[in-house]
């Protein structure tokens, strides 16, 4: 593998084209390690496109096309033979939380046990420690066995970050996980995802402008399938960037 | 403050005759069930004894019991669901998780539908052509039994592709972007959520097999045998042919004979089916969502 210096994941000239319709076009950035990286934009806009090229979900859907290239610790993704093991190391959140119709210990065991993992007192470590780490442990702790889309709204996306650990991903991509959140527990999970930097590169993709200022070491700002400005998220909010469009986005000036 | 008004009272108005004639229509639907059941079990328990299922018939079938029709039938429907619940259920899994959707896999899954609407004295014939002749199988219970299998597929592939795709989408993808492959995503989640619907395929199933003339009567069913059935190569009796011969093929049968067949073949199938809808229940106690 060649060593790329502290580059995660490079992006160049990226498109995706569902059928005739053009998601994304021309994209081309790269991803540090153990940085927090935002992406905002409005709807539409070719985020989510961009997280599903990441992890080759394009396998999936017959329709998705996409062009360019990009690299994952300096290998092309699109080169890789074994998915599975590209994605294991790509943890995803998703806007609404999905708790699989399983305990919330068989949810968070889930990605150990697909990767092989079958012994139980290993499981319970890797249960208590991601459970600790999505800050959900000493709210889930007395009732492991109770179904996972029994905890409420808040709980259950915590849950899904907890899965989303369990992979010991190298990368985690969260898709506007604060969408169906109340504003505590959000200011939990951005903490929990301050302290996860340290071990992990992360993608935040948004709608909260401020969540990624908060946040985002740097921040792209996709329109309508293109990649306008990528800068160090301060630079971009204020006002030290090449676009007019991203200073109005990011004044709330529209979007 | 809440005076109706003129629209609101048409509404009311149509709420109530829509009450009244949908009632109406499911009255008129239980009605013959009750009907049928009730003259069954009227006419046709004075014969029902110990002896009665699980005796042989004498006297040209007018006397004894129907122990050959009764374990034939059993056989038939067993021998049956262990051909096509196995193979049912893997086709719909791979319509419904594998299979691109183009028009190769609509073709096939119209052919499904249409093959359940193929007459049951085709599927006989066929069976007779296929197993019996080609496959030197004889007319014999595995004949009969995979002619009925082969007739009864599409309610199974239907009813489980049908609980497949009742599982949501999001199931799987959160799934796969952990890296699970399909197999392992049906294995884990989707099939454990789909059981119940499979289930229902499978109730519907065993009353059609249990219940088919046609397609033995060609294939490995017989009006009568003195001994009972020692395997698959046998031909057997069963309760739906029974119940035929002793209807309108034996002179001098006591009436309350054919009720007491129909009787027994009616609770036979109620009786399967309510193992499997007690199954049901159970795994639906432990639905996830």
């Amino acid at each position: 593998m060649v060593n790329q210096g502290n580059i995660k994941l490079g992006v160049d000239k990226l498109s995706i084209h569902y059928g005739s319709e053009v998601a994304l076009e021309g994209v081309s950035f790269d991803i540090r390690e153990h940085e927090i990286f935002g992406i905002i934009g409005p709807a539409n806009a070719g985020k989510t496109s961009f997280l599903k090229a990441i992890n080759r979900m394009d396998v999936f859907n017959p329709d998705m096309k996409v062009g360019g290239s990009i690299t994952f610790n300096g290998v092309d993704v699109s080169k890789v033979r074994n998915v599975y093991g590209l994605r294991r190391r790509i943890g995803v959140v998703f806007p609404l939380p999905v708790g699989l119709p399983l305990s919330v210990y068989d949810n968070v065991a889930l990605a150990p046990r697909l990767a092989g993992q079958k012994d139980k007192a290993e499981l319970n470590v890797i249960v208590e420690r991601c459970l600790t780490r999505a800050a959900l442990w000493d709210e889930v702790k007395d009732r492991l066995d109770s179904l996972g889309s029994m905890l409420s709204g808040g709980q259950q996306q915590r849950l899904t970050i907890a899965r989303a650990l369990s992979q010991e991903p190298e990368l985690l991509m969260l898709d506007e996980f604060s969408i169906a959140v109340d504003p505590v527990t959000t200011m939990r999970i951005e903490d929990v995802l301050k302290e996860l930097k340290n071990e992990m590169t992360i993608i935040l993709v948004t709608n909260l402008v401020q969540q990624a200022r908060r946040l985002a070491d740097r921040t792209a700002f996709f329109l309508e399938g293109k990649c306008l400005d990528v800068a160090d998220t301060e630079d971009l909010f204020t006002g030290e960037v090449s676009d007019q469009r991203t200073r109005d986005y990011v004044e709330g000036r529209f979007g | 403050m809440f005076e109706a008004t003129q629209i609101n009272r048409k509404n009311l108005g149509r709420e109530k005759i829509s009450r009244f004639v949908l009632g109406g229509m499911t009255a008129i639907l239980i009605l013959p069930v009750i009907l049928i059941m009730s003259t069954l079990i009227y006419k046709g328990a004075p014969v029902i004894s110990f002896d009665f299922l699980f005796t042989n018939p004498t006297n040209g079938m007018t006397q004894g019991g129907i122990f050959p029709a009764l374990l034939g039938t059993i056989l038939l429907v067993i021998v049956a669901l262990l051909a096509s619940v196995p193979l049912g259920v893997a086709a719909a899994i791979y319509l419904s998780e594998y299979a691109p959707d183009n028009w190769f896999t609509r073709a096939i899954n119209l052919a499904i539908i249409n093959l359940a609407g193929v007459p049951s004295i085709v599927h006989a014939l066929f069976g007779l052509g296929a197993f019996v002749i080609f496959f030197r199988f004889g007319t014999s219970i595995l004949a009969a039994s995979l002619t009925l299998a082969i007739m009864t597929l599409p309610v199974v592939i239907v009813a489980t592709r049908e609980s497949l795709q009742a599982v949501p989408m999001a199931f799987r993808e959160a799934c796969w972007n952990m890296g699970a492959t399909r197999w392992q995503t049906i294995r884990r989640i989707v099939l454990p959520n789909a059981v119940t619907g499979i289930l229902t395929g499978v109730i519907l199933e065993v009353s059609r097999t249990a219940g088919e003339t046609a397609p033995i009567m060609f294939t490995g069913a017989v009006f009568f045998l003195p001994f009972l059935p020692q395997g698959v190569f046998d031909q057997t009796m069963a309760l739906s042919l029974h119940l035929f011969v002793v209807s309108t093929q034996v002179p001098e049968m006591p009436e309350a004979v054919p009720y007491g067949v129909a009787l027994v073949l009616i609770s036979l199938v109620l009786l399967m089916n309510s193992v499997s809808i007690a199954l049901r229940m159970y795994l639906r106690g432990k639905k996830k969502w």
